[in-house]
């Protein structure tokens, strides 16, 4: 690359720019063949290349680039007409092109890339009668035209032949005279006479004479006059700039923002009216500033997108479906070096979307849908990042699949699975090995993939998530931090330290007063009832390996990473702030608890925590604790089972939790009345209420508070509710460990937690709730029968 | 006669030098920010004119107890590898030239943590200084083996 002059450079980089675009549009105009202006924009590109690389001597590049030019130029003057094969043989040219400028950048020599094959193809399809094409029937060489003489021997045509006619200046910078006539400013007969008389010899400019000659305004003239400029300034303005220079200047800006917020505090503490006024007029350019270099980091995510239309074409042909590629948003900028970051993984969605999103016609045409399946990408700012979003109209994903695939592979125990939420295990296809796929294609269904995707997104501070409705579509979500260095975080502490979350990964935050939210702990476990689901806690003292504190005063940010929710257990959270990001010393990133460290306010350095690595530590937990419940189950030969421990006035009823469906809290004023029995609307379905402590009459005082717990569970469509007074906890016991109970309601009684435990009878407590429960499935059994 | 200019400094009363040139800077600072889980000879991290720098305490590296850092402590800062790091000591001595022929190996009795970290021994007027191998001194997961 050394011995390369400047020119060769800027050429390959040029040439780079015009080869993605023409990629994109040829793909364009297979859809809209009629499109001149496209194949004008093409052959213009083409021939740039074919020009640049005459006066460079690359030869062959030359030749290829000359042979693409020809058969545009045949699509063009309408001899032959826009085909689906026409466009992938000037796709392949292209592709042709690109090998042919690697070569060169990389060795410096096209010398090694054959390019007489892909000629041969291209003269084939140009001299392949079009079939079905009345306008190209003729022989394309008994009618030549003027500009079009068909090549019938590519390599000695004369490049100058093919030259489009010079595009005229207008384009770049329309006349005055034009201007002030369109702005109506000006009459076009006076425009006309004015320029006769510059013709003549008058010397002066066009305004001067209208003006003079009081035909236009002055504020008129000088509104063209800027329109003018401004045209011709786009093409001169930009430059290109070394983006390690770029960096350094991003660094540098982020230094002097630090050192503006400890000047404007220590200014705070002096009070000095000059001086505060002073800081905050510093504030306020080191804002902009920073903004400023921000920006020129910005490239709309268009640079990535733009390869796109090509690989969906090239994969949805080779796979036999129609697709339609729909972008929006193509605007939205976003910083350099996180679009590189993003490329892959946002590819590799998309051709996952082609592959398994969207189906065959058949398919979708058996399903009531069109034939054409619809891949729409859409990005868009929302709150201090971009979310970028690949969404298609497919069959869905399958979550009954998922959650038994997540089963088989250990990933999730099958008492799990009811009582969790449908997106959370759509989430698991982002673990590593994970795949659903029935058939192995060499595009997916590997296992390899989406948690690459998800390994990727986050290393850069973003989150992905997945989102699917059966039989309407899949959308799979990245959110991305707008810039790598300066991040929007929560600052928190915990013990006497401060620590920083970024807020990518914070769902919410919990306040624990120990009254109506608490910490609960299921066999040690410390887990917190979110809106009837429990949320696995970790507590970061703990995880620091600190003293651990209270579960009261605390706060519970609900993090999610790695695909799975949990909540973070600290002292205090203090506020939200932008932070510059510093890489960690090397030796300290092993630890895994950090993703980097910051300056904080005060000018002390502060912790930023690796949000996944924290998941990981608590999944690691379950990990250890679901290894030594096999070992027990293997040790004890009469296998466990899980069970949920409730108390019910002064005792204690277990539940089997594979039985249970889920957990709520209800309003007590939400209980209503049916008949002789309680009900509550829940889910748009009347849901009866036993309340366990009758069935077992065990009549004690009513619990206080405003709600009651309930368990539910379901059953081919029926669902009814057990009223219990408290969950307490959810304990392992070994199911041989049980004495049977004369009581009615019980099943027998057991050890757990070194407490008598009763076991419910749950078909009874169900059919006391309910007593059709069973019967309608009977019937229907009867029925199917 | 060859000479070499040495950055001394004194840990526990026994004087270490370093060669100067892989001293950036020597400051007294004052908040350090502890580093959960990491190894005991990280004193703690701080920040340099807004550089994040990992401070070693070199009182653990030569398998004494842990400076307080409580008030200020002084550092001297190392070039280091790319990244410099910080050694914790107690007492910044002088700059000294020293003649090559008043070094001599380690004495055979010096043995323990500090041994690895000495390459050698200079005879100063009155009292020995330990030339320490910088590398060897920085390294935190040294003493955690």
């Amino acid at each position: 690359m050394e011995d390369l002059g400047e020119i060769v450079g800027e050429f390959l980089l040029e040439s780079h720019e015009n080869l993605d675009q023409i990629d994109r549009d040829l793909v364009s105009l297979e859809q809209e063949p009629d499109s001149r202006d496209l194949i004008s924009r093409i052959f213009r590109a083409i021939h740039t290349i074919k020009g640049t690389s005459g006066f460079l001597a690359f030869s062959r590049l030359e030749k290829l680039a000359h042979a693409g030019e020809s058969l545009l130029s045949r699509l063009r003057d309408g001899v032959q007409p826009v085909t689906p094969e026409t466009i992938t043989v000037l796709l392949l040219c292209i592709d042709g092109v690109r090998s042919l400028l690697a070569s060169i950048e990389e060795k410096g020599t096209e010398d090694e890339v054959d390019v007489d094959s892909m000629i041969v193809r291209i003269k084939a399809q140009m001299d392949a009668p079009s079939d079905g094409a009345p306008a190209a029937a003729p022989a394309p060489a008994s009618e030549p035209s003027a500009e079009v003489e068909t090549p019938v021997s590519v390599e000695n045509e004369a490049p100058a032949v093919l030259r489009p006619a010079p595009e005229p200046i207008a384009e770049q910078r329309q006349p005055l005279g034009q201007l002030l006539v369109e702005a109506g400013a000006a009459q076009s007969t006076d425009v006309t006479s004015a320029l006769q008389q510059q013709i003549e010899g008058d010397e002066r400019k066009l305004g001067t004479i209208l003006l003079e000659e009081g035909k236009t305004q002055p504020a008129a003239v000088n509104e063209a006059l800027q329109s003018q400029t401004a045209k011709r300034s786009i093409a001169d303005s930009a430059i290109r700039v070394d983006v390690d220079l770029l960096d350094t200047l991003l660094n540098m800006v982020g230094e002097l923002v630090l050192a503006r917020n400890q000047l404007v505090r220590g200014v705070m503490e002096i009070g000095d009216s000059g001086l505060v006024r002073s800081a905050q007029r510093l504030g306020m350019i080191t804002s902009e500033l920073q903004e400023g270099i921000m920006k020129t980091r910005m490239q709309p995510i268009e640079h990535i997108w733009s390869k796109l239309p090509r690989v969906v074409r090239d994969l949805s042909n080779s796979l036999g479906k129609q697709v339609q590629l729909d972008m929006q948003g193509k605007e939205t900028e976003l910083d350099r070096s996180l679009l590189e970051a993003v490329k892959d993984p946002l590819t590799h969605l998309v051709r996952n979307a082609v592959d398994h999103g969207i189906e065959d016609p058949e398919t979708r045409i058996a399903a009531g849908k069109g034939a054409e399946g619809t891949l729409t990408l859409r990005a868009y700012h929302e709150g201090g990042h971009v979310a970028v979003e690949v969404a298609d109209d497919g069959a869905g994903l399958n979550v009954e699949r998922i959650a038994q695939k997540a089963v088989e592979n250990g990933l999730l125990r099958p008492e799990q699975v009811p009582n969790m939420d449908k997106r959370d295990i759509m989430a698991m296809v982002f673990q590593p090995g994970f795949s659903t796929a029935a058939k192995v294609t060499n595009v997916s269904g590997r296992g390899v993939g989406m948690d690459v995707v998800k390994t990727n997104i986050e290393s850069i501070g973003g989150a992905v998530s997945v989102d699917s409705t059966a039989g309407e579509g899949t959308v799979w979500r990245l959110t991305i931090p707008l810039t790598l260095a300066i991040i929007q975080a929560l600052t928190v502490d915990c013990g006497d330290q401060r620590y920083v979350v970024p807020q990518v990964a914070v769902l919410e935050l919990v306040f624990v007063d120990g009254n109506t939210t608490k910490i609960e702990y299921a066999s040690g476990a410390p887990v917190y009832r979110l809106r009837g689901k429990l949320l696995p806690l970790v507590r970061l003292d703990r995880a620091l390996g600190f003293e651990v504190g209270g579960d009261q005063g605390v706060y519970i940010m609900v993090l999610q990473a790695d695909g799975r929710r949990f909540g973070l257990v600290v002292d205090r959270v203090l506020n939200t702030e932008e932070v510059v990001v510093k890489a960690l010393n090397t030796r300290l990133k092993d630890i895994g608890l950090y993703a980097g460290a910051t300056i904080l306010g005060d000018g002390k350095v502060g912790l930023i925590l690796d949000v996944s690595s924290l998941a990981r530590r608590s999944h690691l937990a379950a990990e250890a604790e679901r290894e030594s419940v096999v070992e027990k189950r293997t040790e004890g030969g009469g296998g466990t089972e899980r069970l949920l421990v409730t108390a019910v006035g002064e005792r204690r009823v277990a539940i089997p939790l594979d039985t249970v469906t889920r957990l709520e809290e209800f309003p007590k004023d939400r209980l209503e009345q049916a008949g002789s029995r309680e009900v509550v609307q829940y889910r748009g379905q009347i849901l009866p209420l036993v309340r366990l402590s009758h069935l077992l009459g065990a009549y004690g005082e009513e619990p206080e508070g405003d709600t009651v717990s309930v368990v539910v569970y379901s059953e081919g469509g029926r669902s009814v509710a057990l009223v219990v007074d408290r969950i307490v906890d959810i304990a392992e016991n070994s199911t041989t460990a049980r004495r049977d109970a004369e009581e009615d309601g019980l099943v027998g009684t057991a050890v757990i937690q070194q407490r008598v435990t009763e076991l419910l009878d749950v078909r009874r407590a169900i059919l006391a709730a309910d007593p059709n429960f069973y019967s309608d499935m009977a019937d229907e059994m009867l029925v199917e029968a | 006669m060859a000479s070499r200019q040495f950055a001394t400094f004194e840990v526990d009363g026994q004087l270490f030098g370093v060669e100067v040139h892989t001293v950036q800077e020597v400051l007294s600072y004052n908040e350090y920010t502890p580093v959960p889980h990491a190894p005991p000879a990280v004193g703690g991290l701080f920040n340099l004119r807004g550089q994040v720098i990992a401070a070693v305490d070199l009182r653990v590296q030569l398998g004494l107890a842990r400076q307080a850092l409580q008030g200020p402590v002084m550092n001297v800062i190392l070039r280091g590898d790319g990244e410099p790091v910080s050694l914790l000591v107690d007492k910044i001595g002088e700059v000294v030239d020293l003649d090559d022929e008043t070094f001599e190996p380690p004495p055979d009795t010096l043995s323990g943590p500090t041994r690895e970290l000495v390459v050698g021994t200079f005879k100063l007027d009155g009292r020995l200084m330990l030339a320490l191998d910088v590398n060897q001194a920085v390294d935190t997961y040294r003493a955690a083996i």
